[in-house]
């Protein structure tokens, strides 16, 4: 049942729980995912099982003998977190008819862009159409981080790549990204969102309101990877600000059909080039004769977030 | 003593198979429809559909999820079954690794069909044979009978505390699986005495005390983990003796590691799986007949392979004809090199491969007849004109 | 840790001390260090909730130090760190000094 109205959360307050995602994991200095991990965690009060897909998260958070995680957690493949996770949650619903098995849980499986965007697309689109009682999180640092800086379909318009590099012909990746959160929306799924670590609250918040739906549930979270954007160690929050106010990274949430901006800057509203110039991915688009790249990204955004907006108009009853 | 209450009943190979996991009442069951596997999958659901199990299917968008969630459903702790062919088991290849390595006993009825190209949706044993390195035990059936009798034992095989390994129980696409046949149904109650209670080992849903499953292995421990999966590989054998004895005590019906057919004396032997071996079995006997020395093996037990057992039962014989519904292209057919190996140690009789019956060509009586009879003339010179030949092809 | 050979492995690999990476050291990955100066400290707890490491210690509510076992110096703290009128209550020095 939901927990969330129950008291306001605060910082201290959630300073009593333990962390369920421990130190000593590998995951690279600064990275975004584990921040947004133990926000996840430390939002949910009931018992909760893990599924992973390969990458970094799960690479760094489990290396034998070794784990960092303080939960049940499970990975089997790539593109399969959502099938995997899938199949934990059914045993759970056949155990718990059957009498055999007591205790509620929760289950949330995590996978990267990769494996959810990409090779994963196909085994969440399935998840999400069963109508299995589980929330799917991808933390979306924008390229196949772990095996190196390959583009995916989540990589933003002109970002340099190890497998689209901005060189003298191509400047970086010709294409937009995939808006898989709204794909999932319209899986009519109980509950899809976007988040962001640096909006700790908002993210809590959804994490709850997403266990608490009576069905699938998506998030995606924006995950700062500085090797990947080529930034420094300590901005991962700073970027994940500048990704929400630039309007990049919308927060907003759809709940039955009902489309809600969580954050709207209105004239405070930034460029997006405030989020790009300090990422060494988007370099070469403020070489001179990149303009018109740079118009064509804050064109993207403008576009996005002005339909966006229309959605939210759209959908109040 | 066995018991009597046995049903006999006319029915085809994917009912029986469907029936005996009725009976089996798994816990989760994904699956993804593939011909000719879809009729166990369908008898399942209806059985799903009007409360005949406790079974909660999850109809998956694909064979590789399938695979994936019957992972995450047996890791979580409970018994899970699926059916599959072909394509679909070729789609599972990556999960098929998985599921052994996590030591995961999930049942899996595998209907053979051929794999494409060329596309064909009819029986061979390319699926089966292409999942043989993939750390799974493995039975083959030659009916219906055989077919319900091993899905019946593999629960108690696969869940075994020295195992604990996924288990395919093969039988022939359509010849088996569409064909009808008269055979016998345990009653549910002996099936359900006879498997028991599921005894979950670190199962994922014991909250209190969680656990990771699935680390990244470097260098320094993943020859440690595979050498653990091989010891487990060689407890097989053993476990699926004594089931099988305990089981045709209880039920009449008498399986061991492989089937023996005439082969006492036999000095001209062929080797071959599944349907196949009932067609052979009526051509031995019309060798022997006329005095001819024939006889055959029919494996149950793949993999794990009995190797030693099948040397000794071969090793008398003058010429061995291994016949393969499959192929290792560039290699022998994958039974031969079983055999093969099996018969290293004895220096024994002269060995060739046939490789027949791809893609559901039919292995006539007259086939069998021209093996044997070039097995005899093997055995007499000694010598064979070709170590592996297709046969049942238009040359 | 001692290597564990093949029949001391757990079954199926699968780990059963949850969260022991946290006997797994990540200090010595640091180049800079996060130091923490308590007058300048409001108490915010944005570098605990940020703190990609669970490295950042707190008690009754309270921020009280770095785990330096685990804290991998990348530094978000100090820079998410408000601190007081203008002055930080974490700053990032240089290993060793």
């Amino acid at each position: 049942m939901s927990t969330t109205q129950e008291k306001p959360m605060t910082l201290k307050s959630l300073s009593h729980k333990q962390d369920l995602l421990s130190g000593g994991h590998r995951m690279c200095s600064g990275c975004g995912a584990p921040t947004i991990v133990r926000q996840v965690l430390l939002a949910i009060d009931e018992p909760v099982v893990i599924a992973n897909a390969t990458g970094c998260l799960e690479v760094s958070t489990c290396l034998f003998p070794y784990t960092a995680w303080r939960v049940p957690w499970m990975h089997s493949a790539f593109e399969n977190a959502a099938a995997t996770a899938s199949g934990i949650e059914t045993m759970y619903r056949s155990l718990r008819k059957q009498g055999k098995l007591k205790k509620e849980m929760k289950f949330i499986a995590f996978g990267g862009d990769g494996g959810t965007y990409d090779i994963g697309f196909q085994a969440l689109s399935g998840a999400m159409e069963r109508g299995h009682q589980l929330l799917y999180i991808c933390y979306d640092n924008g390229a196949y981080m772990n095996t190196g800086i390959q583009r995916s379909s989540a990589t933003p318009f002109g970002a340099d790549t190890t497998t689209q590099p901005a060189g003298s012909k191509i400047q970086g990746k010709t294409q937009r990204r995939k808006d898989l959160t709204r794909i999932m929306a319209a899986h009519n799924v109980a509950y899809a969102a976007q988040a962001s670590p640096h909006n700790w609250k908002d993210l809590m918040t959804k994490v709850k309101k997403a266990l608490a739906t009576n069905g699938p549930a998506y998030m995606g979270i924006v995950a700062p990877c500085n090797r990947g954007w080529r930034t420094q160690t300590n901005d991962s929050i700073l970027l994940s600000r500048l990704a929400v106010d630039t309007c990049y990274w919308p927060l907003y949430e759809v709940e039955g059909g009902k489309w809600t901006i969580n954050y709207d800057p209105k004239d405070k509203k930034k460029p997006v080039t405030e989020w790009l110039k300090p990422q060494g991915r988007f370099k070469h688009l403020f070489a001179p004769g990149n303009e018109g790249l740079l118009e064509r990204f804050q064109k993207y955004v403008d576009q996005d977030w002005e339909s966006l907006k229309k959605l939210q108009e759209m959908s109040k009853s | 003593m066995a018991v009597t209450t046995t049903k006999t009943v006319a029915v085809d190979g994917n009912t029986a198979v469907a029936e005996a996991l009725r009976q089996l009442n798994p816990d989760v069951m994904p699956a993804y429809p593939i011909t000719p596997s879809t009729g166990i999958m369908q008898s399942f659901t209806s059985f799903v559909s009007n409360g005949k199990v406790d079974t909660e299917v999850i109809l998956v968008e694909s064979e590789h999820s399938a695979m994936s969630a019957a992972i995450g459903a047996s890791a979580a702790g409970g018994r899970v079954a699926t059916a599959t062919s072909s394509q679909g088991l070729a789609l599972m290849w990556e999960m098929l690794h998985i599921a052994s390595g996590y030591r995961l006993p999930i049942l899996m009825a595998l209907v053979n069909r051929a794999l494409s190209a060329p596309l064909n949706i009819h029986g061979d044993h390319s699926d089966g044979m292409g999942m043989r390195d993939c750390g799974w035990i493995q039975l083959f059936c030659e009916n219906a009978q055989e077919a319900y009798d091993n899905t019946i034992m593999a629960y108690r095989i696969a869940e075994h505390l020295d195992v604990r390994l996924p288990i395919a129980v093969n039988m022939d696409g359509f010849i088996i699986s569409h064909s009808i046949e008269s055979m016998q149904f345990i009653p549910d109650e002996e099936v359900k005495k006879f498997i028991g209670e599921y005894i979950a080992v670190d199962p994922l849903l014991d909250i209190d005390n969680p656990k990771s499953i699935g680390a990244l292995v470097l260098p320094d421990y993943y020859m440690e983990h595979k050498r653990a999966q091989h010891e487990a590989m060689t407890k097989v054998q053993k476990v699926v003796q004594d089931v099988s004895a305990e089981f045709a005590k209880l039920f009449g019906r008498k399986y061991d590691i492989f089937e023996t057919y005439r082969l006492e004396d036999a000095e001209v032997v062929l080797v071959a799986l599944n349907s196949a071996a009932g067609t052979i079995k009526d051509e031995v006997d019309r060798y022997r007949d006329k005095g001819i020395k024939a006889g055959l093996l029919k494996p149950r037990l793949f993999r794990p392979f009995p190797y030693e057992e099948v040397g000794a039962a071969l090793k008398n014989a003058k010429a061995v004809c291994v016949m393969d519904r499959a192929d290792s292209y560039g290699g022998f057919g994958p039974m031969y090199m079983e055999i093969a190996s099996a018969l290293y140690p004895h220096r024994g009789p002269v060995l060739f491969n046939k490789v027949y019956g791809l893609g559901g060509r039919d292995l006539m009586p007259l086939d069998v007849d021209q093996v044997i009879d070039e097995t005899i003339e093997v055995a007499k010179t000694g010598k064979a004109k070709m170590a592996k030949e297709y046969i049942t092809v238009r040359n | 840790m001692k290597q564990m050979n093949w029949k001391e492995l757990p079954h199926a690999g699968t780990i059963l001390k949850a969260g022991n990476a946290n006997e797994y050291k990540t200090g010595s990955w640091r180049s800079l260090k996060p130091r923490w100066i308590e007058e300048n400290c409001i108490q915010c707890l944005f570098c605990w909730i940020y703190c990609p490491d669970s490295a950042v210690m707190v008690k009754d509510e309270k921020m009280t130090g770095f785990d330096y076992d685990h804290c991998k110096g990348c530094g978000v703290c100090a820079m998410e760190c408000p601190g007081k009128k203008g002055s930080k209550a974490i700053v990032m020095e240089e290993e060793g000094k």
